[in-house]
């Protein structure tokens, strides 16, 4: 009898995203005419254990948000899988997927449209706790929201006021304690920061990050400013065109990016000490649509060191000894 | 003479018998063919600032309570409706935050460009300029291009034409007002590197207005920082960015995450950005400020000039 495999046996990641892939259809078939696509996510796999920060950074319109959105099912994927804590959130419906979902929450980008105006602060907050029936009584209930508000520094006493009373970083803050109140065990951040002013960005990221160590809450953090990403981040994912093209430990990421498009990436974010701001590799033209991908990898077109055979043949993921999984045929 | 003197300048906006103070005992220069970059949070001031320039700002509501601009020997705020139309384009252009709001949807760009050129250059409103000015700009395949819509256009495309149809008029200040921020980092950096290049070019001075310190150090000679409605550190680029002065200029730039940071916890700067109307009394940052004293609040400091070129607005900056 010959010995039995052994399985490889991983502890089980938090969220499991196999091969995802999102495509919006554009325009009318018919008449000869064939749909067409735009492949917004196309095939992204990768995984976040629990209590991590994943960091997803990238330019507009390569997919970042929508990857974002399809995880929670807020936009129904074309294609592959979503595991969250084991369950395969594609096959669950209603109360089911109600359940589950409570665990995965999202804050959105923009403080002032993400919040009901003709809502109290107290009610927005409040909102989630009844849909999950969290709350038995009306005294419980406001007692956990004042905790909540106190739990992202805002004073209790304000629970009663609407949001056009807030700035732009106490409404984040609302955004956060809404997110907190169904206890998440992970939060897809979507340009949580960016709407907000400089000095108010780095109290938003503080109070992430306590209360990732308080709670143990696993991110999903998206945002197209590297700099906040690599913050904020164990590791980082970079996207292009819909697809993932490096990931890596975020000091690792910035440090010695592998992918060329990572490498531009990086060298554009202006630096404040000039000296560090050796040699920028300034990316010519601009991102394809994603309606007609370049055939082969899609960073072809603009990358300086591509061969005959980056135009034919799309790259696959792959981990390199350096520990980067990066999609490009050069990369070493 | 510098191109640009502004100096003392207040202003409010005023309306029924609410008025708010938005700037206060603004003083800058920008001389030829320098770059001054101005930073600042949203609310600061910065923006009408540079309306200012070229008195842009509808009065009312806004109403210049002091002060003076003097830009190419021509007194802003005491000149007449023609000198301004003049001034407008002819000397100071404008190239503003978001392209796609600022174009015309229903017209070419190329048609949009040559506007520009019949009002300041009617001799040279032809085709050929255009063309010349988008190639300029660094538009591809600029004969076709001239006859495309915005919206046929990527955000950092329009952008260019922005620039060419500021350029149109062949400015002698050309004030770019957050260029780069509703654009991608990549395309950022191509138009900065633009920016940079045709403002050697051309010879021309140019005032940016930014909340991107990084964009400071590549492309400023001196910066201003403002903060409600003051400016309260004025300096060499390099000097201010390796030494800050103000506690404020200090704070913003310890809260900034960098590239090369070590993931140590941020240093937040606590509170919000006051609003015009609600300026703290005395020294508008002290109530956010780590080292503010009692002090601090009963008068408002003045900007005083610590070494030669630099000049901060607290006297406590050692």
């Amino acid at each position: 009898m010959g010995a039995v495999p052994l399985l490889e046996i991983t502890p089980m990641s938090l969220l499991e995203v196999k091969n995802l892939s999102v495509h919006f259809p554009v325009g009318r078939a018919g008449l000869g005419r064939t749909r067409q696509f735009v492949r917004a996510v196309d095939g992204v796999s990768f995984g976040i254990e629990a209590g991590e920060t994943l960091g997803l950074a990238g330019e507009s319109g390569c997919g970042k948000s929508t990857l974002g959105r399809a995880i929670a099912r807020l936009i129904e994927p074309t294609a592959g899988t979503v595991l969250f804590e084991g369950q395969d959130l594609g096959k669950l419906k209603g109360p089911a997927l109600r359940e589950q979902r409570r665990h995965l929450q999202i804050i959105f980008q923009d403080p002032y449209g993400s919040l009901n105006p003709r809502m109290s602060i107290e009610d927005s907050v409040g909102e989630a706790l009844d849909i999950h029936g969290l709350t038995e009584n009306g005294s419980a209930r406001r007692k956990r929201i004042s905790d909540l508000l106190k739990s992202v520094g805002l004073d209790p006493a304000c629970a009663q006021r609407y949001p056009h009373e807030f700035s732009g970083g106490q409404r984040q803050r609302i955004g956060i304690a809404r997110a907190l109140a169904v206890q998440p065990r992970l939060i897809i951040c979507d340009e949580p920061v960016s709407a907000l002013d400089v000095s108010v960005q780095a109290q938003v990221i503080n109070l992430l990050q306590d209360l990732q160590q308080q709670h143990g809450i696993a991110y999903l953090f998206i945002a197209h400013d590297l700099a906040v990403v690599k913050h904020i981040s164990r590791r980082v994912m970079v996207m292009y065109l819909g697809k993932i093209v490096e990931i890596a430990d975020a000091a690792s990421l910035v440090g010695s990016p592998r992918h060329p498009y990572t490498r531009a990436l990086i060298s554009a974010v202006p630096v404040l000490d000039r000296q560090s701001n050796q040699q920028r590799l300034l990316l010519p033209g601009e991102a394809p649509s994603p309606m007609h991908p370049p055939a082969g990898c899609p960073f072809h077109p603009r990358c300086a060191d591509a061969q005959p055979r980056c135009q034919t043949e799309p790259p696959l993921l792959r981990a390199l000894p350096c520990g980067h999984t990066v999609s490009c045929h050069l990369s070493q | 003479m510098p191109l640009l003197e502004i100096s003392h300048l207040k202003l409010d906006f005023v309306s029924g018998t609410y008025g708010a103070r938005a700037l206060d005992d603004v003083s800058l220069t920008v001389e030829a063919g320098e770059t001054v970059c101005l930073v600042g949070e949203s609310g600061c001031g910065k923006s009408i600032t540079a309306l200012s320039i070229a008195r842009l700002l509808p009065e009312p509501p806004a109403q210049y309570g002091g002060g003076r601009i003097l830009l190419d020997g021509c007194d802003i705020l005491n000149a007449s409706k023609r000198e301004l139309v003049r001034i407008r384009g002819g000397v100071a252009s404008y190239v503003f935050q978001d392209p796609a709001t600022a174009l015309n949807p229903v017209i070419p760009v190329g048609k949009q460009i040559r506007e520009s050129l019949r009002l300041h250059r009617p001799e040279q409103a032809t085709q050929r300029e255009v063309i010349r000015l988008l190639k300029l700009v660094g538009i591809a395949a600029p004969e076709s291009r001239a006859g495309s819509y915005p919206f046929q256009m990527s955000g950092g495309m329009q952008q260019r034409v922005m620039i060419a149809m500021a350029l149109a008029s062949q400015p002698k200040l050309l004030i770019a007002d957050e260029p780069t921020t509703a654009l991608d980092v990549t395309t950022q950096a191509q138009i900065l590197d633009l920016l940079r290049e045709l403002k050697d070019r051309l010879g021309m001075s140019m005032l940016l207005i930014t909340h991107n310190l990084g964009i400071v150090a590549g492309i400023a000679d001196r910066v201003a920082v403002m903060y409600a409605g003051q400016i309260v550190e004025l300096s060499p680029a390099r000097e201010l960015l390796e030494a800050p002065r103000h506690p404020y200029t200090r704070a913003l730039l310890a809260s900034v995450p960098k590239l090369s940071g070590n993931g140590h916890r941020l240093a937040a700067i606590p509170g919000a950005v006051p609003k015009a109307g609600d300026f703290p009394a005395g020294c508008r940052f002290a109530p956010r400020c780590a080292r503010a004293r009692r002090e601090c609040s009963e008068s408002i400091p003045s900007l005083l000039e610590i070494e030669p070129k630099r000049w901060v607005r607290c006297p406590y900056w050692k």
